[in-house]
């Protein structure tokens, strides 16, 4: 391994463990104020939605693909669906999975 | 998923890596991925494996290579590697609360092995409704799944080299979408709640194309936002009704 490798590796475990550790440091030693707790109960929906659903509606990363064949999307609606029907978090993953592979394999 | 509780550290730590197996199936091609382009990027063995046991953060990985192969300098590197992994600065904070008690030998190696798929499993079993003083060690048991799997994986890649063409295109990426989904529609609750996943939906479609995924960024921003404003909304209505 060459020195710089050994740089760019040091410098991006460095920025990394700083940014997941930031607010790990602090501890209870910092309460914080209602406004940011209030803020913070959104963010778990907000990002993870963030993440979902251009990889639904755009699964090549450049095209719009709204309609049936796209089995992303058909999967995902799935996922939602017995997630929001029977409020059951494995049945949802294994039934989009499910249906998203037999999707691809139908439509292949 | 965590219909079966078991008050037993053992249990915690087994049902946290046992919860995160879909993450564990939807890593597994990036790590293959990751390890098979680091060679042709100019990534020796050693450097490939150090950087899936150190930087432990994939995204960032795979831009890395893109860069090192373009001849990009140790600032710019370093520079997109803050950019894109700042959202982990939103998990570390939204996660506090729960590990706030803890001494610094878990709070430590937890911010270590933070990771997207991570938070999404570990902040459901947080916000379970109940009250085990044991919740850390199902934190743990997601962590070393994930790392474990991510280390196994890249050196897959690294043995394999250029033979594993197409398992990019397996979509098992899928797993992920599908257990970030079921996540996502377990928590909406409220309308403040929907409101702030359709902002964030929408705004992640628009600026899609924003480099260095700060358009992920943005969209959080954007679905707090409009959450926090909602909620705000809806209080002061129900204070003066």
């Amino acid at each position: 391994m060459s020195q710089y490798e050994l740089a760019v590796i040091l410098g991006m475990t460095a920025v990394t463990f700083l940014i997941r550790y930031s607010f790990f440091a602090l501890g209870d030693k910092v309460q914080f104020p209602p406004l940011v707790k209030r803020a913070l109960r959104y963010v778990p929906v907000a990002v993870l939605t963030a993440i979902v659903v251009p990889m639904v509606l755009l699964p090549d990363g450049r095209q719009w693909q709204l309609d049936w064949r796209n089995a992303w999307l058909l999967g995902a609606l799935v996922s939602a669906f017995i997630a929001w029907r029977f409020n059951h978090l494995l049945a949802a993953m294994g039934g989009g999975m499910a249906v998203f592979f037999l999707w691809r394999w139908l439509l292949a | 998923m965590t219909t079966t509780y078991h008050p037993t550290r053992h249990g915690e730590l087994l049902q946290g890596a046992r919860d995160s197996l879909p993450m564990l199936a939807g890593a597994a091609p990036f790590g293959i991925i990751f390890g098979t382009l680091a060679g042709p990027s100019g990534l020796s063995l050693l450097g490939a494996m150090g950087m899936s046991l150190f930087v432990f953060a994939g995204s960032s990985q795979f831009i890395a290579l893109t860069l090192l192969s373009g001849g990009a300098g140790l600032a710019v590197i370093v520079f997109t590697t803050f950019v894109v992994n700042l959202r982990h600065a939103l998990y570390s904070a939204t996660l506090l609360p729960h590990v706030a008690a803890l001494g610094q030998r878990w709070r430590i190696p937890l911010a270590f092995w933070l990771t997207d798929e991570t938070f999404a499993v570990v902040q459901h079993r947080y916000g379970a409704a109940d009250a085990s003083p044991l919740k850390h060690w199902y934190h743990l048991g997601s962590s070393l799944a994930m790392y474990g799997n991510w280390i196994v994986w890249t050196l897959v890649g690294v043995l394999l080299g250029r033979s594993f063409e197409g398992l990019d295109k397996l979509g098992l990426e899928f797993a992920m979408v599908a257990t970030f989904t079921g996540i996502v529609v377990s928590l909406l609750k409220t309308r403040p709640m929907v409101a702030a996943a359709i902002a964030a939906g929408a705004v992640a479609l628009l600026a899609r194309d924003m480099p260095y995924k700060l358009g992920l960024l943005l969209a959080a921003l954007a679905g707090v936002v409009v959450g926090v404003l909602l909620e705000g909304r809806n209080a002061t209505e129900e204070g003066q009704a």
